[in-house]
């Protein structure tokens, strides 16, 4: 493990958040150890004890009240993209960057798309938003026209690029980003897939590999036993 | 060698933050105007360079990076004077959150495809009210974030990646969104300092050869 000696990272979760997921992976991938600490970002009536910490608990960690939140000691880092790049910088094994500065530009880009193209309208304050002030179809709409639109932008960006993975045969930042934006739109939003190939083999090859597969929303800790 | 081409908008933000970037690092560049409110984003010429149709694009002789995040990345590792990121582990994390809770958390809820969606979908009050929910959530995640760690800018004394996002967002806070800034004291505060320095007046959305004259 790469972190053995040292304090043990904390990861502050929800299996379903997209944002987390990406998490997920970049710890895996650095072969980083962590305490999975289940957040509750439903509200119920019921306090499932899977969870250690309710909304308001939590806030008092992260007042920003988003997973993930990441605590190294008591540096306390929320937000996916910063706790990916600061786990890069401190872990530098296996790098998330690739050096020729033209491809990690196109990192950046996919990244970008991702985080901020497509996400923000897709998490649950929005379509809860889109519901509520409109309707469910229209909500549906919303997001699908997102994804849409993300969706091809990317497979324009990489269809040039993308190798076994989105912009070469090593795994890299944006890698991290899509295979759980694709995921999502697979068995969230069914999204049809066919307009875009490379798109769908970038997933296909994810699925091959533990540390993809590991950090699924599915596998963790406090996913329903329903699922 | 080529000169850079930058595909802007005069009141677009992630144009402004571009600007700055390209300023800062003293770089000569091609100001090509794309009208948003006209339509020119979806001009059959600009898809070919932005398929997403969005500002800004960069140029580079024959390579081309669309997203205001990517191309301030794309112009640090290419001209890393003066450097965009502290050498700190911690501070550089504290720039990519600020960067971040603007890019991913305010910005997108306040574009213009989503204006005219929840002003046709609902009414102008509604969207209004959206948006000053959107940005009073991101500044006060960016004044928790920044109160104990700024100096004159963002996260101390030089001017940092965080800056170039907060600079235009807090700018139009001010001029476009009438948002009341009592309660973000640290973000007023570098409002005033950015005010102060020459290329970050430059990038204004006032000061650009697309601005209205009517402004």
């Amino acid at each position: 493990m790469a972190n053995s000696g040292a304090e043990k990272l904390k990861l502050y979760s929800y299996w379903r958040s997209s944002c987390a997921h990406r998490v997920r992976i970049a710890l895996a991938l650095k072969g980083l150890e962590y305490e999975y600490i289940p957040v509750n970002l439903i509200k119920g009536d019921q306090f499932d004890p899977v969870y250690r910490f309710d909304l308001q608990d939590f806030k008092k960690i992260n007042p920003m009240g988003t997973v993930p939140a990441l605590v190294d000691g008591d540096v306390v880092i929320n937000d996916s993209f910063a706790i990916i790049m600061y786990l890069d910088e401190k872990y530098p094994e296996p790098p998330l960057l690739p050096r020729d500065i033209h491809k990690r530009a196109v990192n950046y880009q996919a990244m970008s798309i991702v985080l901020s193209g497509i996400q923000p309208h897709q998490n649950l304050a929005v379509i809860r938003y889109i519901e509520e002030k409109i309707n469910a179809e229209e909500k549906t709409a919303w997001v699908n026209n997102a994804i849409t639109k993300g969706f091809t932008a990317l497979e324009k960006l990489l269809v040039n690029c993308a190798g076994k993975h989105a912009t070469g045969d090593e795994i890299y930042l944006a890698d991290l980003f899509l295979a759980p934006q694709i995921h999502g739109a697979i068995n969230r939003f069914q999204i049809n897939m066919e307009p875009y190939p490379t798109l769908a083999k970038c997933y296909e090859s994810y699925n091959e590999l533990p540390v993809f597969q590991n950090a699924l929303p599915e596998k963790q800790p406090d996913a329903p036993s329903t699922i | 060698m080529g000169k850079l081409k930058l595909y802007s908008y005069w009141r677009s933000s992630c144009a402004h933050r571009v600007r700055i970037a390209l300023t800062l690092k003293g770089l000569d560049y091609e100001y090509i105007p794309v009208i948003l409110l006209k339509g020119d984003q979806f001009d059959p010429d600009f898809k070919k360079i932005n398929p997403m149709g969005t500002v800004p694009a960069l140029v580079d002789g024959d390579v081309v990076i669309n997203d205001s995040f990517a191309i301030i990345m794309y112009l640090d590792d290419k001209y890393p004077e003066p450097p965009l990121l502290p050498s700190d582990l911690h501070k550089r994390a504290v720039n990519y959150q600020a960067t971040s809770i603007v890019m991913s958390g305010i910005q997108p809820h306040q574009n213009m495809a989503l204006f005219r969606y929840l002003e046709e979908k609902i009414n102008a009050e509604e969207k209004t009210a959206w948006i000053t929910n959107v940005i009073t959530k991101g500044f006060t995640a960016l004044e928790n974030l920044l109160v104990s760690c700024a100096g004159k800018y963002a996260t101390g004394d030089e001017v940092y990646l965080a800056d170039l996002f907060l600079a235009p967002q807090i700018h139009a806070a001010f001029n476009r969104f009438q948002i009341n800034m009592e309660p973000y004291p640290t973000l007023a505060k570098f409002h005033e300092s950015y005010n102060e320095l020459p290329a970050f007046q430059n990038a204004v959305p006032e000061n650009q050869p697309d601005t209205p004259s009517t402004i």
